[in-house]
């Protein structure tokens, strides 16, 4: 806990410094940022809803980590399963609720799944690493289902480059609708809750299950593991699997709670954050909610921010989630910084 | 298909690969030594918003360049004490440094020129379409020179394939580490200013729209060694100028356009095919991404 923490103030007086060069008051813009992401009901219900992709990518990036893995491929992922979803809610539109959301969310995860297990296969197949491979396939991702809702989904006549609507009975409620005060207007929905069940559910696979124990062996000693009799190409198959599905996960919030339809480019570098998000979390689901709530101000409060200040951008998030993750990343520097510290 | 295929296409070609084979040499470099850099995009970018924004103010390119290239040591640097000296995972690092030159560019315009990410236009006499390419392709060479006939190129090798043995052999792999991501940075950054001050008159958000990544992969193709990489820069730049040209023009038997976006993917589709073997194989450096400590 302590790392992280530190990591983070020193991320915002980085960006302190970036803002007193351009002649503004970092105090100011720092408690309007915050202030507004927290504000009732408008600021928190924002930032609970720009939370939820954060928690599924971040969960993503963290199982697949634990398995030895550097899942940089959840954007493709995430684009692949946004549009599975949509495809699912356009094409079985007429389905009774009951059957059609279930159905979506299947696809949401399946699609997912399916473009995170094909960096895991060349990985265990061929040896190719996955970082590479991953990065790759966000951009094939991006390309193909370009083409596809372009050519094939979109609505005649629409400027935007989107699907046609989805089936009324695939919306899932947001959760307005169960808080009384809480406005309709703010897209918070259920898929935030399903994120949060995500959470426990992964914490309960990785240290309360043999096969999450075995992934986290191959993370951790590959060899003994396969000494222990644990087939390494499977766990990176499997790991890349469930890495990919939750990725997918986004694709629920993304189009059965919030926009109804495929966007595309509708990530706001989601995938990228949850790699942040993970770090900050230290892989472990409880830190992941926390880091993605902390990634989640910064976004959200970022807009007041870009509106209400003279010369601060929205931009100055951007900035301080590199410096989180490249202080969390680079936590030595803190560690050796302690110790001559208590030396003397 | 006549109207397509001619030599203003080669020519778009070449121009297109110019940014592609500076970033993929530094690209080199940084890898060959050991040092994984998926950070050229912010890299480029660097160097691209840098050159623009000192170009616009000094009325110089040459300032400009300088200046861009400047920043890419820069931000090199950071990559190289956060992966080396304080041995964080360097792809976590090079992720960061690429989100960080999405937020620095359009924080610094909104405050310097109060746009949104961009700069204003310079004018047409202020800019150097030309000396980027000559530079970029006699970088080739020399580039080919240093890495396999100097000391310093057997050394940045060396610390790449194994750093234990190079450090046995008194080499201080540190040292050359550092070398080599600079250079990486000093050379992406080029490539990215040529972007906004050789092709184009502006920086605009983003403007890199993924040529580092194209680099790394055709650093990957190109099986990291100098002249292959350009070959794969050259190919990966005859692709986007095909791209540009076949919108609209060219049709399918159906009447309909040929998909823009298949196109785009043929060189992550081809990085892949070759990662995994199928066409020739394409090894890494065999120390790639492993941080080095000093046995004690």
């Amino acid at each position: 806990m302590f790392f992280p923490v530190v990591a983070v103030l020193a991320a915002f007086l980085v960006g302190g410094v970036f803002i007193l060069a351009i002649g503004e008051s970092p105090l100011q813009t720092y408690s309007l940022l915050i202030g507004s992401a927290l504000w009732w009901p408008d600021g928190i219900g924002y930032t609970l809803f720009l939370a939820t992709p954060l928690i599924f990518t971040g969960l993503a990036v963290s199982v697949a980590f634990r398995a030895g893995l550097l899942n940089i491929g959840a954007e493709g992922q995430l684009y692949v399963a946004a549009f599975a979803t949509a495809w699912v809610g356009i094409v079985f539109a007429n389905l009774p609720a009951a059957v059609l959301v279930p159905l979506c969310c299947t696809a949401a995860v399946a699609a997912g799944a399916m473009w995170g297990a094909i960096p895991g296969i060349l990985k265990a197949r061929f040896g190719s690493h996955e970082v590479i491979n991953t990065i790759m396939l966000n951009f094939i991702a991006v390309a193909f289902v370009s083409y596809l809702t372009q050519y094939h989904y979109r609505t005649p006549g629409d400027a935007i480059l989107e699907t046609a609507p989805i089936g009324a009975n695939a919306h899932i409620p947001r959760l307005a609708r169960f808080i009384p005060g809480f406005p309709e207007r703010i897209p918070l929905n259920v898929a935030f809750l399903l994120a949060l069940v995500c959470c426990a559910l992964v914490y309960f696979f990785l240290w309360h299950t043999k096969w999450g124990y075995e992934l986290r062996a191959t993370g951790s000693n590959p060899s003994a593991a396969e000494y222990g009799g644990i087939s390494i190409r499977r766990q990176i198959v499997l790991a890349m699997a469930i890495s990919g599905g939750l990725a997918g996960m986004v694709g629920i919030n993304e189009v059965l709670g919030y926009r109804h339809r495929y966007y595309d480019g509708f990530s706001d570098n989601y995938g990228f954050t949850g790699i942040a998000v993970a770090l900050l979390g230290r892989n472990h689901p409880v830190g992941v909610v926390l880091a993605a709530l902390l990634f989640a101000v910064l976004t959200r409060g970022g807009v007041p921010v870009d509106a209400f200040t003279q010369h601060v951008t929205k931009d100055i998030v951007q900035i301080l989630q590199a410096t989180i993750i490249l202080f969390v990343a680079a936590e030595a520097l803190f560690r050796e910084g302690l110790r001559r510290w208590v030396k003397f | 298909m006549g109207e397509i295929l001619n030599i203003s296409l080669i020519w778009s070609a070449v121009r297109l690969s110019t940014p592609l084979v500076l970033a993929a040499l530094g690209g080199m470099f940084a890898e060959r030594a050991g040092v994984i850099n998926i950070a050229l995009e912010g890299m480029m970018l660097a160097g691209a918003f840098t050159a623009a924004a000192v170009t616009y103010t000094t009325g110089s390119p040459w300032i400009g360049l300088t200046a861009g290239v400047a920043a890419g040591l820069a931000i090199a640097w950071v990559h190289a004490v956060a992966s080396i000296r304080y041995r964080a995972d360097q792809v976590v690092t090079g992720t960061a440094i690429n989100i960080l030159m999405i937020g620095v560019p359009g924080f610094l315009s909104g405050a310097l020129f109060l746009s949104s990410g961009s700069t204003p236009q310079i004018p047409k006499e202020h800019l150097v379409p030309w000396t980027p390419i000559v530079m970029a392709f006699a970088a080739v060479p020399i580039s080919w020179y240093v890495l396999y006939r100097t000391p310093f190129g057997l050394r940045l090798r060396a610390v790449g394939e194994n750093p234990e043995a190079a450090d046995a052999a008194g080499i201080r792999v540190a040292a050359v580490r550092y070398i080599g991501v600079l250079l990486s940075g000093a050379f992406a950054a080029l490539g990215g200013a040529y972007l906004s001050i050789g092709q184009s008159s502006l920086f605009t958000r983003n403007m890199t729209s993924g040529r580092g990544f194209i680099a790394l992969a055709a650093l990957i193709f190109g099986k990291w060694r100098p002249v292959q990489t350009m070959f794969a820069c050259l190919f990966f730049g005859f692709t986007e100028a095909i791209t540009i040209r076949m919108q609209g023009v060219v049709k399918l038997p159906s009447g309909e356009d040929i998909p823009v976006q298949f196109i785009q993917m043929v060189p992550y589709l081809l990085t892949i095919v070759v990662l995994a073997g199928f066409i020739g194989h394409s090894r890494p450096p065999r120390a790639l991404g492993r941080p080095y400590q000093k046995e004690r």
